[in-house]
């Protein structure tokens, strides 16, 4: 008899407990932030966590979503690749988020992507990526090729007139993948192999004497030069700080990078970069009303007047005003059907437009060139007359050239080949 | 003709809006002004060009001020103003009148932007202004810059003013600029004569115009005498560039035994691994950059105070971790490597967040910034040049110490024999914690010196770490002079390599020869010799 008193109880309070854990699950949407907040990473993603938590802040002071308050969970993967994937599968398995808001480096992309894939959950990245993907699953908002590395090329061979060109680049994917597509978009614009010059470096390379020594004899043949830079975080001060030491100036030799932005410069002496150029889809010197609220709010936010905005971070107010809208077109923060909602919702981005999510999962921005300027800032000299969409499958590639990506039904494919019309299921490298 | 009506409208547009006192609207000056004031950068340009036209000595001095950003214009009345240069408060004149507006908020003016384009057009344009300027110096930049860009047009005035030429170093370059102007005249003398003057030149335009010609000519023996002149330039050239990797060499080379220095003495003399060597190195560099900050105005001077604050600082951080960890850990090594390992990361996270994880910005002296150009082909970084000499000073001062001091006599004592050190009245335990903490207060002055080089970070240290070590053991364990040898040899072999196998390569071979060369010889290039060493 006691026994069962005891069982019967027992059963009752788990019945209790699990009512009760129930009930504050529905309380609240929880929203899943990967990124690093120690290693060597923490330098770029502290602040889009913080901007994360901006965001479901100020949703959450505008009512919520669905009429509930969002939560956000901070995992800390430490830019430790592997990490990434068990993060992953903790946010979505344990904490059961609604959505993923995550990573940088392609490597940690991939890393958690089968996991992401396999529970079926939402991952936004924010990043600037090799393209060359295209998962179910994960939404880009950062800029694929097309919209950072192919118009920058451009604008330098024809409003500068550009004729010989140095590709430089840390040793990894992103760098390598887009000096491939470059290099055949070059040599189908008819510049000749001798015309360019690639050059790899290892992570954190800090002695660039010998290769800007390079550049500097590249470029004294009499025709205009420009290097291309996909050189990544710490590596870029030393590598400005030699170019001007050994006098190369950017009416010289203009150097064109897509992976320095205002934060990397908040860190620099900016006095020997002026002029040189970067290509983003959004800078904090964009004159728009959006972006300058969005500014202020950031600073009030983090409480530091000194502190910048960049295009990491517009990629995440895109996205997560995406996310935001299509749950709500959906009335539900299930996967499915969040997945389909948001194939063609539309958000005003932060440069005076709207972006909207594509059939492959890509969005469309604006493509910006700006100088640097010596207060760290970058002064707009260029932009593409419209916004540019995202393309998943480079069209430069041999590989890739005939492949498409269309996540609407029929289709449903992130590989899907025209010629041979055959959907191969490879999403990803 | 639809832009034509457009340009007539904005300048009859200015003509009404312009209360200039002293131009008159229409003047080209008051227009330019206008222009200048414009969004598009095409306004700009013609502004320039406007200026350029009008050639006085305010529209030299605008234009001065546009390349060195210091033209603005006043939010309130639309005034372009040149603000005078590094003046605390701001104070401004009028660009147009040179009346004197006196302190301003810079919150009140917006800078005329500026892009390279206009940035090298107004580098021609002064250029072009100052080929007649009193200054001599003045007069040679100028000349050399028509060199970067030679034209038939710069050529012919340069012909004129050649005659009142008194100096001979600006002859030599306006001959040179004639010179290669003549390259491309009809007469097949006049070509001859030019390519004789050219001969031994390194100019890159040189090269450049020699080849077009070699090119462009049919004349086969005229040919062969321009690929002579090619010839003794590519031999000059190759001549400087093995100079000049030689120097790369070095300069990579000081940095590794600046790094690597420190730890010769804790793991070289005390058999100490530490693996926390690389945050003292990074200690160092963030105290220049507090030095930094508590005196802004004066750069150089806290870079020279920070070397005994970093010595000072990263010394007592060592003397800590001796006294703390290490000294439980003596003759158990693998224990060391770990805790030491983590110490590291401790020191690591500590770092992000006083100063969180964004790099910190060190600025470098101008004294120490651009470089010492010998010629064309050759120039030497003068903060590089400023790093060898100063690697070089600190290991004269510490081979001085370990060999002359007291101290050093007793470094050396007790890592030879510890027991004998002991019964001869050396407290053994103090040594030990100084020895640590000199060989720190090194590392600390080597991240000064790296701060100049690289990124102030949280990861400054993890970059150096591997490197230091390789020094260390490649040198011959316990040996000051090992570490010098290897250090600037290492370095040297890595530029050797770097133009031929990339930067990536050249890393790993030259690691594969250390692992190779270990297994040879154990001990490294400088054994320690006697029975010290056996034990």
């Amino acid at each position: 008899m006691k026994k069962s008193y005891l069982k019967s109880s027992l059963i009752s309070m788990a019945i209790a407990l699990a009512g009760i854990s129930n009930a504050q699950a529905a309380e609240t949407i929880k929203v899943g932030i990967l990124h690093s907040l120690s290693g060597t990473m923490a330098i770029s993603e502290t602040t889009l966590k913080d901007t994360m938590l901006m965001l479901i802040e100020e949703q959450n002071k505008k009512g919520g979503l669905l009429g509930k308050q969002l939560e956000p969970v901070v995992v800390d993967p430490a830019s430790n690749w592997p990490l990434f994937a068990e993060k992953g599968r903790e946010l979505l398995s344990q904490h059961k988020v609604a959505a993923i808001f995550g990573n940088w480096t392609s490597v940690s992309r991939k890393s958690v992507l089968p996991v992401v894939e396999e529970l079926n959950g939402l991952l936004f990245y924010p990043v600037q990526y090799e393209g060359e993907e295209s998962s179910k699953n994960v939404f880009y908002t950062g800029a694929a090729p097309n919209q950072q590395a192919i118009p920058a090329v451009d604008y330098l061979m024809n409003d500068i007139g550009v004729k010989r060109w140095v590709l430089a680049g840390t040793d990894y994917v992103y760098p390598r993948t887009t000096n491939k597509i470059l290099e055949a978009y070059l040599k189908a614009k008819g510049v000749a192999d001798k015309d360019i010059m690639i050059n790899y470096t290892p992570f954190g390379h800090s002695d660039w004497q010998s290769i800007v020594s390079d550049i500097k004899k590249f470029g004294s043949t009499g025709v205009k030069t420009a290097v291309v830079s996909t050189i990544n975080g710490d590596a870029n001060v030393p590598f400005y700080k030699e170019l001007g030491n050994q006098g190369l100036s950017a009416e010289d030799i203009p150097v064109v990078a897509f992976s320095v932005g205002e934060e990397e410069l908040s860190g620099i002496d900016t006095k020997p970069l002026v002029g040189h150029l970067a290509a983003w889809n959004y800078f904090m010197s964009v004159d728009d009303e959006a972006n300058s609220n969005f500014i202020s709010e950031w600073k009030a936010f983090i409480k530091n007047d000194k502190r910048v905005t960049n295009d990491p971070m517009e990629a995440h107010y895109i996205g997560f005003n995406m996310w935001v809208k299509a749950v709500e077109k959906a009335g539900t923060t299930n996967s499915d059907a969040v997945q389909e909602a948001i194939i063609g919702v539309s958000v005003p981005n932060l440069t005076g437009g709207y972006s909207s999510m594509l059939p492959n999962h890509h969005v469309t921005k604006p493509v910006l060139i700006g100088e640097i300027q010596g207060n760290g800032q970058f002064e707009v000299v260029w932009q593409t007359s419209g916004l540019v969409a995202g393309d998943a499958w480079s069209d430069y590639l041999p590989g890739s050239k005939d492949i498409i990506s269309d996540w609407r039904a029929p289709l449903s494919c992130g590989n899907y080949n025209v010629k041979t019309a055959k959907c191969s299921g490879q999403n990803y490298e | 003709m639809a832009k034509l009506i457009t340009w007539i409208l904005l300048i009859i547009g200015i003509t009404v809006v312009s209360l200039n006192p002293t131009y008159a609207s229409g003047h080209p000056i008051a227009d330019a002004a206008e222009l200048l004031k414009s969004k598009k950068f095409t306004d700009k340009y013609r502004a320039i060009e406007l200026l350029e036209a009008e050639g006085s000595e305010q529209a030299e001095k605008i234009l001065i001020a546009l390349q060195e950003s210091r033209l603005y214009y006043l939010k309130r009345d639309k005034k372009l103003i040149i603000l005078a240069p590094d003046a605390e408060p701001l104070t401004a004149t009028n660009a147009l009148t040179h009346e004197d507006i006196g302190p301003i908020k810079k919150s009140a003016a917006k800078k005329i932007s500026l892009n390279n384009r206009m940035r090298s057009q107004i580098r021609n344009v002064l250029a072009m202004m100052d080929l007649r300027n009193p200054l001599a110096d003045k007069r040679l930049a100028a000349v050399n810059q028509m060199l970067d860009n030679p034209s038939a047009e710069s050529a012919t005035l340069i012909q004129t003013l050649l005659i009142d030429e008194q100096v001979p170093e600006i002859r030599e370059a306006m001959e040179i600029v004639i010179a290669l102007g003549k390259l491309t005249s009809g007469d097949k003398n006049e070509r001859l004569t030019a390519v004789a003057v050219l001969d031994g030149n390194i100019h890159p335009a040189v090269r450049n115009g020699l080849r077009k010609l070699q090119q462009q000519t049919t004349d086969k023996a005229f040919a062969a005498d321009i690929k002579q002149v090619l010839d003794n330039i590519q031999a000059k050239l190759q001549l400087y560039s093995l100079v000049e990797n030689i120097f790369f060499g070095l300069s990579l080379g000081s940095v590794l035994v600046l790094a690597a220095i420190g730890l010769a003495i804790t793991f070289g003399v005390m058999g100490v691994i530490n693996m926390a060597h690389g945050e003292l190195i990074m200690i160092g560099a963030y105290t220049t950059y507090v030095m930094q900050l508590l005196l802004p105005n004066d750069i150089g001077l806290s870079l020279l105070l920070s070397i005994p604050a970093a010595f000072v600082i990263s010394g007592l951080v060592g003397i800590a971790i001796e006294r703390g960890v290490i000294r439980f850990l003596y003759g158990r090594s693998l224990e060391t490597l770990l805790a030491t390992f983590g110490i590291s990361l401790i020191l690591q996270q500590t770092v992000r967040t006083i100063f969180s994880p964004l790099n910190r910005s060190v600025e470098t002296p101008t004294w120490m910034s651009g470089s010492w150009e010998i010629n064309s082909a050759l120039s030497l970084t003068l903060n590089r040049l400023y790093i060898i000499a100063f690697c070089l000073l600190v290991f004269g001062v510490l081979y001085l110490v370990l060999k002359k001091s007291v101290l050093g006599l007793q470094v050396r004592a007790v890592s030879q024999n510890r027991a004998m050190a002991r019964a001869m009245g050396v407290r053994s335990e103090w040594v030990d914690a100084m020895t640590f903490g000199l060989g720190s207060g090194i590392a600390g002055i080597a991240g000064v010196a790296l701060s100049q080089l690289t990124n102030v970070g949280p990861n400054l240290g993890q970059a150096y770490i591997i490197d230091s070590f390789m020094v260390v053991v490649f040198g011959g364990v316990g040996n000051l002079w090992g570490t010098l040898v290897s250090g600037m040899g290492l370095g040297i072999a890595n530029k050797f390599l770097e133009p031929w196998s990339g930067a990536v390569l050249a890393k790993i071979l030259v690691l594969v020869f250390i692992i190779l060369f270990i297994q040879k010889r154990p001990r490294g290039l400088f054994p320690q010799k006697g029975r010290a060493a056996e034990g």
